[in-house]
């Protein structure tokens, strides 16, 4: 499916054209096949959820997306351009931001320092003058700190800006690494699981700020989610997989009456 | 400055303040309010323009005067200055609380037909539009936070910021002029609403002498000063907020800081470090709570030292602030104190420059009150209620006691009844309940005299007023005893372990409680001695909880056996409530007050258990979520007798 044009949302907001493309991906775990020949593209603004049931290849797609994993066949295209092989600190460059299914923060450092961590690709001077703080380093870590603390108040977390992350309650450090993700000021946003191990009202909540992501910065975003009320609330689109190949791929409302998806969810007697 | 009102005439209206600040304090900070992790700070100038601006634009949506213009947000400093840009137009105020429901806030904005609302954010505002429908008065909302507000229908909708752009477009300075000009000490100030113990709240309506007179007469009598600060955290629909930041705050020109966000309260509280204080006795009671958890948990060392110096602290600190004599030696030892205790400790609370702190609005605890009095800090009581714009009574300072009031407020006359209600007349009485004269006629009579419904005594040595209880509350035993159940009520709240309690007993043999634990401390206690427990519910059922509260019971009927007057409201019978008693299920009123009717009404299955004499009860009772979603919660609950105690006259008649 390549469409040029944009296309409007029945929430009326409009979403732009291709972010980002896969094409015939298929990746390989030296005889398992993760991926096979998948291709589907995301669209600026809009949310683009993945689902699937368990070891249908999602968090390995959203790999292949940020450019951590490399396919064996098929071709990722960025913003008009064909993504080679990259280095990390290439893949943390490209304006793509990520948050993990097991949160990977560092415990230790207060939720300030690690959201901070979020800024490292937009700091350039160096070390020693760092350390020293002074002249443009001085000046770039009050731009920096300015960036981070729209994003704390943006997710409501100034009662913890001093606290480690490690004493916080995983709902809140799900909330952190989201700040994180958010202060790279990505273009594009990866959600790996955000809701994964939440009660009802962490979830309410995570999904009022994904939306709100998405409305007030217009961060496309792509996120992977089990719990399928939430998919189809929040996305406008949905990829879905099953063993690695993908079955369905349209609105929430497509995919929920989708037969292969429902086969693929509740299961299909085999005769 | 630019535009804006120039001082002319009488400082008898709060426009009028504002522009004397403006003038004379024009470059002292007058509002701050940390944002982005930052204090932001305006001066008086600023101030100034800004309300200007935001008054020129609600003039250009088309205010008129004596409209009614609701504010529902937390505390920050564009709220305080909508309030003033609002009486700017001639225009009504009317503060609401921002974790009111929707039916609530639908009463009290149909009630006073308010026009304008001007709302926090995008939870606030959607409040507004889901009772709007039956509001006909309602036109306009403008909001503070744009966030998430991006797909609204705009035709209603206004931001704040450029309500002020388009009304320093306006060309309207002339019309605001015009407004001002008129308003003079009769004008209405503002109206709050009572948090009403009973029925529905009432708007009490507060003219500018009101306001004005009672700022100006507590100032002076405590010294205010302009480079005084104070935080902004208390509910902005509150009267003791309004008097505080808004009264006293244009009156002396002092710098009013509000908080990040409810939650930052104490830590902001710490940075800012006030010198004027205000806080309910709750507050008081949980942060010694939590600084007596803490020292729990410290080193042997630093326990033995805390104890040492506070116990040291509690005979000197009193006498220190009320300039009693002390030793030399004593003076050293408490100056040692403050070095390794005191000092750190207030510093910790966000104390250490509080010269003035202020608690009102329930009794509070001796041993909570001597705590802080003990630290130095100047902890004092007042008595007061909206419809007296806060004061009618205060402690002065070197005349500080638990267990009384104080004396009038300057400007303040007493008296009691026949019945032993408080009655006063003072500058601050209010005008009247709004769109309410019957319920003015019954509270101010033609003289001025106010019924507080509170019932009290004034202490013939020391002319200091005590209160009671409610008036209404207090009732008669069967056997024809006083029943004050406050005075009980409060008797157990001194105890941590307690958060509230309910005693009832009007017109029956015997008096029986219902008790809150409080969470936070049983629950400390709990951690500690490796008791698991997943619910508030099942740590209040625990039998070892329930053997606790039993031996506070029983410790407060002995001491209000030796009370001869109020020996019947001794408990008999109790049991531990199986919910925490709240403002969203009508329990509490917003400010934290006992419905003693509703709850009289919900729980009464377990009140005709507990007179019965059963032992175990089951009910089911109806609970309200934050989002207003309903459900239920059943429990089995134990219901115990309490030992009493003779009284004195009873015990030398049986000897």
């Amino acid at each position: 499916m390549t469409m040029a044009e944009t296309y409007q949302t029945p929430d009326g907001r409009t979403i732009g054209g291709q972010v980002m493309e896969m094409k015939n991906i298929t990746l390989r775990f030296g005889g398992v096949k993760a991926i096979t020949d998948i291709s589907f593209d995301i669209r600026e603004g809009e949310i683009r959820a993945i689902i699937g049931p368990n070891g249908a290849g999602k968090s390995s797609m959203l790999n292949v997306m940020n450019g951590f994993y490399h396919p064996q066949e098929g071709e990722v295209w960025f913003h008009g351009k064909k993504r080679g092989p990259m280095k990390p600190h290439q893949i943390a460059k490209q304006g793509i931001a990520r948050t993990f299914q097991n949160i990977a923060l560092f415990s230790g450092m207060s939720t300030l320092d690690n959201i901070m961590t979020g800024r490292l690709t937009h700091m350039n001077t160096g070390i020693l003058k760092q350390a020293m703080w002074w002249g443009p380093a001085e000046k770039e870590e009050t731009e920096n700190r300015e960036v981070v603390e729209k994003v704390i108040d943006f997710l409501e977390i100034q009662t913890i800006r001093k606290t480690p992350v490690g004493r916080l309650p995983y709902g809140l450090q799900k909330r952190v690494e989201l700040g994180r993700a958010l202060a790279a000021e990505p273009k594009l946003l990866l959600l790996d699981e955000p809701m994964a191990g939440m009660n009802v009202e962490e979830k309410e909540d995570m999904s009022r700020f994904i939306l709100d992501v998405n409305d007030e910065f217009g961060t496309t975003i792509a996120l992977i989610e089990h719990d399928m009320g939430v998919v189809m609330d929040i996305a406008d689109r949905v990829v879905v997989m099953d063993y690695g190949k993908k079955i369905g791929d349209g609105s929430p409302d497509e995919v929920r009456n989708n037969q292969d998806v429902i086969d693929a969810y509740l299961g299909v007697a085999h005769d | 400055m630019t535009s804006g009102p120039t001082p002319t005439g009488e400082l008898n209206t709060i426009p009028r303040l504002l522009a004397r600040n403006a003038s004379v304090y024009g470059d002292k900070p007058a509002y701050r309010e940390k944002e982005f992790g930052i204090w932001q700070s305006w001066n008086w100038k600023q101030v100034s323009e800004e309300i200007n601006a935001l008054a020129l634009g609600l003039l250009d949506m088309g205010l008129n005067q004596g409209d009614h213009v609701a504010i529902i947000g937390r505390n920050r400093p564009y709220f305080y200055w909508a309030m003033v840009a609002i009486q700017s137009c001639g225009a009504v105020p009317v503060p609401l609380y921002r974790d009111a429901v929707a039916e609530e806030m639908a009463f009290v904005l149909d009630h006073c037909s308010a026009r304008f609302v001007i709302a926090e954010d995008q939870e606030q505002v959607d409040k507004v539009l889901e009772v709007q429908e039956g509001l006909n008065m309602l036109e306009q909302v403008i909001y503070l936070d744009p966030r998430g507000m991006r797909k609204y229908d705009r035709s209603k909708l206004h931001d704040y910021k450029e309500v002020q752009a388009k009304g320093r477009a306006s060309g309207l300075q002339a019309e605001l002029d015009a407004r001002l000009a008129v308003q003079d000490f009769d004008t209405t100030c503002v109206m709050l609403y009572t948090s009403g113990t009973t029925g529905r709240p009432k708007g009490v309506v507060l003219s500018n002498r009101n306001i004005v007179k009672s700022g100006q007469a507590v100032s002076e009598f405590d010294n205010l000063r302009v480079d005084d600060r104070v935080l902004a955290y208390l509910p902005m629909a509150w009267v003791g907020d309004f008097i505080f930041t808004v009264g006293q705050g244009y009156w002396t020109g002092f710098c009013v800081a509000c908080p990040e966000s409810p939650d930052t309260m104490q830590a902001d509280l710490r940075e800012i470090g006030p010198t004027y204080f205000f806080a309910p006795p709750r507050y008081f009671e949980g942060l010694l709570t939590n600084v007596m958890i803490r020292m729990e948990d410290a080193s042997p060392m630093k326990q033995r030292m805390f104890k040492k110096y506070m116990d040291f602290a509690k005979e000197v600190g009193p006498k220190l602030l009320d300039g009693k004599p002390v030793t030399f030696g004593e003076r050293m030892k408490y100056a040692l104190g403050n070095i390794l205790v005191y000092g750190p400790l207030k510093n910790t609370l966000g104390l250490s420059r509080t010269r003035v702190g202020y608690t009102a609005g329930e009794a509070i605890g001796p041993e909570i009150f001597d705590f802080y009095r003990s630290l130095g800090i100047n902890l004092k009581q007042l008595y007061g209620q909206t419809e007296a714009s806060v004061f009618v009574t205060v402690q002065p300072d070197g005349e500080v006691r638990a267990d009384t009031v104080g004396v009038p407020a300057p400007g303040v006359e007493l008296k009691i009844s026949d019945t032993g209600e408080v009655f006063y007349r003072s500058p601050g009485a209010f005008v009247e309940y709004y769109k309410n004269p019957e319920s003015t006629a019954d509270t101010k009579d033609a003289e001025g005299w106010v019924a507080t419904g509170d019932a009290g005594f004034i202490e013939k040595d020391s002319g200091h007023l005590r209160i009671i209880d409610r008036a209404k509350d207090v009732g008669k035993m069967a056997d024809g005893k006083m029943f004050a159940p406050k005075y009980v009520e409060n008797k157990l709240k001194f105890y941590p372990n307690i958060l509230e309690a309910v005693v009832f007993g009007n017109e029956r043999e015997k008096c029986c409680a219902f008790i809150n634990i409080d969470l936070s401390s049983v629950g400390n206690w709990a951690e500690r001695n490796n008791i698991a427990y997943s619910s508030y519910q099942e740590l209040a059922g625990h039998p070892q909880v329930l053997s606790t509260v039993q031996e506070h019971v029983e410790a407060v009927n002995k001491s209000v056996a030796e009370d001869e007057m109020l020996s019947g409201c001794q408990i008999h019978r109790f049991c531990i409530l199986h919910k925490q008693l709240d403002a969203d299920d009508g329990e509490l009123t917003r400010t934290q007050k006992v419905r003693r009717r509703i709850i009289e009404e919900k729980f009464k299955d377990i009140i005709d258990a507990l007179y019965d004499g059963s032992e175990k009860i089951s009910t089911e009772t109806e609970v309200t979520y934050e989002d207003g979603r309903k459900g239920s919660i059943k429990a089995t609950l134990e219901l115990r007798d309490a030992k009493v105690f003779p009284t004195a006259a009873q015990r030398i008649a049986a000897e």
